[in-house]
C-alpha cells in the first residue's frame, strides 16, 4: 500500500512537471476551461438563489388567494363572499386585501398600492418601498402627489421608507389606509381585489380549493404550491435561455478543449516512448496522464466555481443579472443568500471534469499501446 | 546467459512495404562480457538490439534468458522484466528536457514506489559515481553532450540492472568524451555487468574494453 502511495505521488511529482514544461499551453487552456465552468456555475448559481429566495419568500404568503373571475378577467370580490368562505370547513384565517397597480407617468414605472393587514396607516400617509423611495428622492416627512385615475390629484406624507432587507418582495411597494385606498382608485365599497385564506391542515388545502369552487363557480382559488411552481418554472425557463444563448460558446470551448486534450504533440509521443522503453507500463502512462488531466480539470473547476461564487454573491451576478432577474424599471437591490446544491454541484462536476479527463486518456492509451522499440530510432 | 535462436524480425508484415530487419541470427551471449555489434547502416543492430532489451518482439525464434523463454511474454511481462534485467542508453540520450538531471535519473523507478528518500539517495550516489554530483539539480537540457550520456547512464543502472544496453552510444560524442565513455564502460564491465552495445566507431570496436564483437549485415550475423 505505501508503494502504491509512493507511486502515486511520483506520478503526480512528474505530472506537475509536464505542466510546468508546457506552461503556455496549459495556462491557456486552464483559464479558457475556467472560463466555462465560471459562466455555468454563474448562470446555476445565480438561478438557483433566485429560485431558493422565491422559495423563501413565498413560504410566508398565504396558503390560498382566492380571486373572482369575470369573462375569465379578474374582477373585485363583491360582499357577501366572506361570509360564504366562512361556512366552509378547515378554512382557519381569512382576510379581504385591497390592492392595485399604479403607473407613475414621472419615472415610467408600476407601483403596487396596497392596504396592509397587520398595521393602520394614518389617512395622508403612505409608506413607499426602498426602489420607489430611490426613483423618487424620497425620505420620510416629504410629500409626494400622485394623480389618480379619475384625474384627481392627491399628496399624501411619506411616514417611513421600508428597510433594504425586505427589498426584493418591497421595492414598487406603497402602502397606504383603507380609505385613503378607496379614495384614490374609487374603489367600490364593500369591494375587495382578493381573499387570503389559511388552511388549518396543510393536507386539506387541495380540498378547501375544491370546495370553494364549488361554493363560489365564478371564483379562482390560487394554491400556494401553484405560485412556488411558476415562479421556479419561470427561473428554468430564464436559464434554458441563457444556457441556449451559450450553446454556442460551449460547443466551441469543446472543441478547443477537445483538439487540446487529445492531440498529442510529437514531443509527448516521444516522451511516452522514453517512459515505455526505460520500463512503465502502459497503466503507468496512462495513470500519470489521469493525473495531469485531474489537475486541469480540478483547478479549472475550483476556479471557475470559486469565480461564479465570488461572482453571483459578492458581485451580486453582474454579468447575467439582468437576463435572469428579468426586465424592471425599478430594479431591486438585494443580495442572494450563498447556498450550494450538491446535485447542481455534481452535474456539473461531471460535465466539465470528466469530459475532458476521459479527452486527454483516448490519445495517450492509443500512444502508449505502440512498441517502445520506436524511441531507439528517433 | 542470453541465448538467441533462429531470430526473425519482420516490419509491416503481410504489406507491400515488408521488410525483414532480422533473418534467422542464432547465438549465445555470456554474462559480464562486453559485446558490441557492428554493422553499416541497415544491417538490424539496432532491432537485435530492441529485441534482446524486450523493447519490441520477434516474429519467429527465441531469445532466452538464464534459460528463461522471453520472446513470447506479454507486453505487462515483458515491461517488468525491462525494468529489472536491462538499462538502455539511447543513441539521442532521450532525456526528458525540463527535469533535472536527478529527475531524469530517478524516472525508471518511479513505477516501484519506493520511498522519496531511498530514491533520492540511489540517483544522488549514481551521479555523484559519473562526477555530476554538482549538476544533480541542473536541467538536462543545459548539460554539455558528455553530461547528458552519463546521466543517461545513471538512469540506466538506477534499477541496478545487471545488463546495460546502449545503442551507438559515441555518436554524438568527440573523442575525448568517447574516451571517457569507454572507461566508464570498463568499469561497468568490471562490476560484473553484461553490457550490449552497437555502434561502428572504430575507437569503440577497437578498445580492449569491448571483449567480443558480433558483425551483422543484412539481418545475418557474418562474423561472432
Amino acid at each position: 500500500m505505501t508503494d502504491w502511495f509512493h507511486k502515486q505521488r511520483y506520478l503526480i511529482d512528474f505530472s506537475l512537471a509536464a505542466l510546468g514544461r508546457r506552461k503556455v499551453r496549459n495556462l491557456g487552456l486552464l483559464a479558457a476551461y475556467s472560463l466555462l465552468v465560471f459562466v455555468l456555475a454563474s448562470v446555476m448559481l445565480f438561478t438557483q438563489g433566485l429560485r431558493q429566495e422565491a422559495k423563501r419568500v413565498l413560504a410566508e404568503s398565504p396558503e390560498v388567494i382566492l380571486q373572482r373571475l369575470v369573462a375569465g378577467r379578474q374582477d373585485l370580490i363583491p360582499p357577501g363572499y366572506l361570509e360564504q368562505i366562512g361556512r366552509i370547513r378547515g378554512v382557519q384565517k381569512m382576510e379581504a386585501r385591497l390592492w392595485g397597480y399604479y403607473y407613475d407617468p414621472v419615472v415610467k414605472a408600476n407601483y403596487t398600492f396596497m392596504v396592509p393587514g397587520e398595521r393602520q396607516i394614518p389617512s395622508g400617509q403612505l409608506v413607499v418601498g426602498p426602489a420607489l423611495a430611490r426613483e423618487r428622492g424620497l425620505v420620510a416627512g416629504n410629500l409626494i402627489s400622485f394623480r389618480s385615475y379619475s384625474g384627481r390629484l392627491f399628496t399624501f406624507q411619506v411616514a417611513e421608507v421600508l428597510p433594504q432587507a425586505s427589498e426584493l418582495m418591497s421595492a414598487d411597494l406603497v402602502l397606504l389606509g383603507a380609505e385613503d385606498f378607496r379614495a384614490f382608485f374609487d374603489f367600490p365599497a364593500g369591494h375587495y381585489t382578493d381573499i387570503t385564506l389559511s388552511v388549518a391542515n396543510p393536507n386539506e388545502v387541495r380540498n378547501v380549493a375544491a370546495k370553494l369552487a364549488a361554493a363560489l363557480p365564478d371564483s379562482r382559488p390560487i394554491l400556494r404550491e401553484e405560485v412556488q411552481r411558476t415562479y421556479a418554472s419561470l427561473f428554468d425557463w430564464r436559464e434554458g435561455m441563457v444556457l441556449t444563448v451559450l450553446a454556442g460558446a460551449l460547443l466551441a470551448f469543446a472543441i478547443l478543449a477537445w483538439d487540446k486534450a487529445s492531440g498529442l504533440s510529437a514531443e509527448e509521443r516521444r516522451e511516452i516512448g522514453i517512459l515505455k522503453a526505460i520500463g512503465w507500463e502502459t497503466g503507468d502512462v496512462l495513470r500519470m496522464k489521469f493525473w495531469e488531466g485531474v489537475l486541469i480539470s480540478l483547478s479549472a473547476f475550483l476556479i471557475g466555481y470559486l469565480a461564479a461564487w465570488v461572482h453571483v454573491f459578492h458581485l451580486d451576478g453582474a454579468l447575467f443579472r439582468p437576463v435572469l432577474q428579468g426586465w424592471a424599471v425599478l430594479y431591486p437591490h438585494f443580495r442572494l443568500t450563498p447556498q450550494v446544491d450538491g446535485l447542481q454541484l455534481a452535474t456539473l462536476f461531471f460535465f466539465t471534469v470528466f469530459p475532458y479527463t476521459a479527452a486527454v486518456l483516448v490519445p495517450i492509451w492509443r500512444a502508449a499501446i505502440t512498441d517502445p522499440d520506436a524511441v531507439m530510432r528517433t | 546467459m542470453i541465448e538467441i535462436a533462429d531470430l526473425h524480425k519482420a516490419f509491416n508484415q503481410g504489406q507491400h512495404n515488408e521488410y525483414w530487419a532480422i533473418q534467422g541470427v542464432s547465438l549465445s551471449l555470456a554474462r559480464g562480457q562486453v559485446t558490441a555489434f557492428m554493422g553499416p547502416s541497415g544491417s538490424g543492430k539496432t532491432t537485435l538490439l530492441s529485441l534482446i532489451g524486450c523493447l519490441a518482439r520477434p516474429t519467429s525464434g527465441r531469445i532466452r534468458l538464464d534459460g528463461e523463454d522471453i520472446s513470447g511474454l506479454p507486453e505487462r511481462f515483458l515491461t517488468e522484466l525491462r525494468r529489472r534485467h536491462f538499462g538502455f542508453v539511447f543513441q539521442q540520450f532521450n532525456l526528458i528536457k525540463g527535469l533535472s538531471a536527478r529527475d531524469n535519473v530517478m524516472l525508471p523507478a518511479y513505477p516501484l514506489g519506493l520511498p522519496h528518500r531511498q530514491l533520492t539517495e540511489r540517483a544522488d550516489a549514481l551521479l555523484a559515481q559519473f562526477r555530476l554530483g554538482h549538476r544533480a539539480d541542473a536541467r538536462v537540457e543545459w548539460l554539455s553532450g558528455g553530461e547528458q550520456q552519463r546521466v543517461a547512464i545513471a538512469r540506466a543502472l538506477i534499477n541496478d540492472p545487471p545488463i546495460l544496453v546502449a545503442d551507438e552510444p559515441t555518436a554524438n560524442l568527440d573523442t575525448a568524451l568517447s574516451r571517457e565513455f569507454l572507461a566508464i564502460l570498463g568499469e561497468l564491465s568490471g562490476a560484473g555487468r553484461t553490457v550490449l552495445l552497437t555502434s561502428h566507431d572504430p575507437l569503440v570496436l577497437d578498445s580492449p574494453q569491448v571483449e567480443r564483437r558480433v558483425a551483422l549485415r543484412d539481418g545475418r550475423v557474418v562474423e561472432a
